[in-house]
């Protein structure tokens, strides 16, 4: 008797093991993401829109990746290469990530890409836009789901002269790849339709006094094109109208002069800026509306550029877990499926990689105007899925050097 | 009494060093990489002691040495295909070289006009390798600089490997530079911080030591350089900013200055504190910053100049 109960006993106490244990086998461990981003320093707005963006996206969705819970590790880059890459050993060796993501400046994607594909770890690139990683140098694990730097400008450039009419322009750019690339892709479709650059001035990274730059601009000129990033596109729109050349010069931008990270920052002297970009908070679509009216109850701040490549980025990565079935720690498959991905309605429009790696994607020509009391990038334009080459066949336009400095060269200067 | 504490700093010696030995192939492999990142800067913040702490000259563009061995590995090994010992040769005799001309601008000054002539210096060598594009490539940087092959039979491009290729660099510099300060001439620059009149009136050569000390702190610095652009794999503009300078001035006056060790014990102090405090907070920097100030209110010579104190302390207790 005393031996049945104890027998009884153990397959209930069996039973009981079990069946609590059970379901904590089959979970799997959560699918751990590496993030960076710049928290501090002068670029610490952009890091924390960025953050803001794919966290959005992941509270949406129940924190869950492919029916796999969700641990996001967010690493502070300051935005220096070499914290970067300190970090991303960190993110990689240490915390055993599945998928990184993030990362701002396209000098820091130049540093970063090397060390990815040596750990074989894929990454997506939302934000860092530095052309040649899917052109002249792609590297195998860095998924470019954002864009390239010359990317909007490519339209941007015929548009100014075929429908702004202007014909002499100035680029005032950050010295570094990502304001040559944008200057090297509006130069090229501006002059091939009849345009020129007269003269361009490179303030570097971090510039915030740009009364020396200024002063040198042609007054002849039709228009300035500026193209600011960071804490310098928060400083440059006073003080190009306090120079007295708004009055003269209309101003357009890349598109991260007048993005929304700034506009709540800036008064009116912001006001007729025009920009293209692959993105606008302006955007009057179903799937922006909600995304912007979600993310300012959440945030309480209009989504910039920023927010909303990384928002789509949370999204990327679970498209591409679901395709793999969650099995993310299959790495190989893992990224041949984050290529794959095409995403037909985020916030920013449809979404798809060309053969190169770069996403093919809507380009909005955007005119700063205010409404209700605020700015907005309103769109005046929009070119649809347009590739990285534009209307180049992607072989001939690989001929070329990467834009730089000096390419194309200032003919006109 | 000197006998017994010469056996303690002895005993302490060989323990810590042991410890670097044995302990790192049993570390995680991010605790490894953080190591050797704090062995390279200790090699830079030793360096920067012999002007700052035995000459008594503080320097705000030491950050120029390191990227000048830094640039001459980037360059030479993506450009021209140069191995180690070439990139090695090259960066340490092009920083002494710079030094050696920077050394005659700076020296004129002392004091605070020294500190804004080595920064001014530091500025142009980062601008020369933000501006001089074509052979830097600029804001870029320079990427994907392969781990050294010394030609030895050994790859360091794992972790373990260049951990220790690291530390046999560290302690080469670190007995190099201990046989420096303990010198006749070592001596005389602590006599030059000390009392620099008293030193000429004496008949020394002031100057020329002062010099000497610069262009030896900037060859080190250098040395430091070229290990750390094999470590990151990447060189940029960003390893010459003041911001770096200062780091290095912070590690030598957190750990002592004058101490030698003490320098590349404020590295890995300051190393291990941004990288392990960042993953707990954002607000790492405020903390940084007390510790900074906890420094200078409690320990104003640096954590080894307290400890050397508090030895001198105890002797005097003993004594009594």
């Amino acid at each position: 008797m005393g031996k049945k109960l104890t027998v009884a006993l153990l397959v209930v106490l069996l039973v009981i093991v079990t069946a609590g244990a059970g379901p904590a086998w089959a979970q799997k461990a959560p699918i751990k993401i590496g993030f960076l981003a710049p928290m501090t320093g002068g670029a610490a707005q952009i890091g924390k829109d960025m953050t803001n963006g794919l966290t959005m996206w992941l509270e949406e969705n129940g924190n869950q990746i492919a029916g796999r819970k969700v641990e996001v590790i967010v690493e502070d880059t300051q935005g220096q290469p070499q914290i970067a890459l300190t970090k991303l050993r960190k993110l990689v060796e240490s915390d055993k990530v599945h998928v990184l993501a993030g990362g701002l400046f396209a000098h820091v994607g130049y540093a970063l890409a090397p060390k990815v594909d040596e750990y074989r770890i894929p990454m997506l690139y939302p934000v860092m836009a530095a052309d040649d990683l899917t052109q002249r140098k792609p590297a195998k694990w860095v998924v470019r789901n954002g864009w390239t730097s010359s990317q909007p400008n490519h339209p941007f450039g015929e548009y100014v002269v075929k429908t702004l009419g202007y014909k002499k322009v100035v680029a005032i750019a950050i010295d570094y790849a990502f304001g040559w690339e944008q200057v090297g892709g509006f130069q090229k479709t501006f002059e091939e339709a009849g345009g020129q650059i007269v003269q361009k001035l490179w303030p570097p990274l971090g510039t915030t006094d740009f009364a020396p730059y200024l002063s040198q601009v042609r007054k002849d000129a039709d228009a300035v094109f500026a193209l600011m990033v960071a804490q310098s596109a928060l400083r440059f729109p006073k003080q190009y109208e306090d120079s007295g050349l708004k009055a003269k010069l209309p101003l357009l931008g890349g598109g991260t002069t007048f993005d929304e990270f700034v506009l709540p920052s800036l008064g009116d002297e912001a006001i007729g800026g025009v920009s293209a970009l692959i993105y606008s908070a302006a955007l009057d679509t179903p799937a922006n509306k909600r995304f912007v009216a979600e993310y300012r109850k959440k945030y309480n701040k209009v989504p910039s550029y920023y927010s909303e490549v990384c928002y789509t980025t949370g999204r990327w990565i679970n498209e591409a877990a679901k395709a793999v079935g969650g099995e993310v720690e299959d790495r190989d498959r893992f990224l041949a499926a984050l290529r794959k991905v095409e995403i037909p309605d985020a916030p920013r429009g449809p979404v798809k990689l060309d053969a190169h790696g770069n996403p093919i994607q809507n380009i909005y020509v955007r005119k700063v105007e205010k409404k209700g009391g605020e700015l907005w990038n309103t769109v005046i334009h929009t070119y649809s899925n347009v590739s990285q080459f534009w209307k180049y066949p992607p072989e001939e336009f690989l001929k070329q050097p990467v834009y730089d400095r000096n390419f194309p060269p200032c003919k006109h200067c | 009494m000197a006998d017994r504490r010469a056996a303690l700093r002895g005993l302490a010696g060989a323990g810590g060093l042991l410890l670097l030995v044995i302990v790192p192939p049993y570390l995680s492999s991010f605790m490894l990489t953080l190591l050797t990142q704090a062995l390279i800067y200790g090699i830079l913040a030793m360096s920067l002691d012999i002007i700052l702490g035995y000459t008594g000259l503080a320097s705000l563009g030491h950050a120029a040495y390191l990227g000048l061995g830094a640039y001459s590995v980037g360059i030479l090994t993506m450009r021209y295909g140069a191995g180690f010992w070439t990139a090695l040769v090259v960066g340490v005799l092009l920083a002494g070289a710079v030094a050696a001309i920077f050394g005659l601008v700076a020296l004129r000054a002392t004091g605070v006009y020294f500190l804004m002539i080595t920064l001014a210096l530091g500025m142009v060598v980062w601008g020369l390798a933000h501006r001089w594009v074509s052979m830097t490539q600029g804001d870029n940087g320079i990427s994907g600089v392969p781990r050294p092959d010394l030609g030895i039979g050994v790859s360091f491009a794992q972790g373990v490997p260049f951990y220790y290729l690291a530390l046999a660099a560290f302690l080469l510099a670190f007995l190099a530079l201990r046989l420096l300060v303990r010198s006749p001439f070592g001596k005389s620059l602590v006599g030059i911080r000390e009392s620099e009149s008293r030193m000429r009136t004496l008949g020394y050569h002031v100057w020329l030591h002062k010099y000497i000390g610069f262009v030896v702190a900037g060859a080190v610095g250098g040395f430091a350089g070229v290990l750390w652009a094999y470590y990151n794999g990447f060189v940029s503009p960003a390893d010459l900013e003041l911001a770096t300078s200062v780091e290095a001035l912070l590690m030598v006056a957190l750990g002592g200055r004058g101490t030698l060790l003490g320098a590349p014990l404020g590295a890995a102090i300051i190393v291990l504190l941004k990288n392990l405090v960042s993953v707990y907070t954002h607000r790492w920097l405020l903390i940084l910053g007390a510790v900074y100030i906890g420094t200078i209110v409690y320990a104003p010579e640096g954590i080894l100049g307290a400890v050397r104190q508090w030895m001198k302390g105890d002797k005097a207790w003993a004594r009594s």
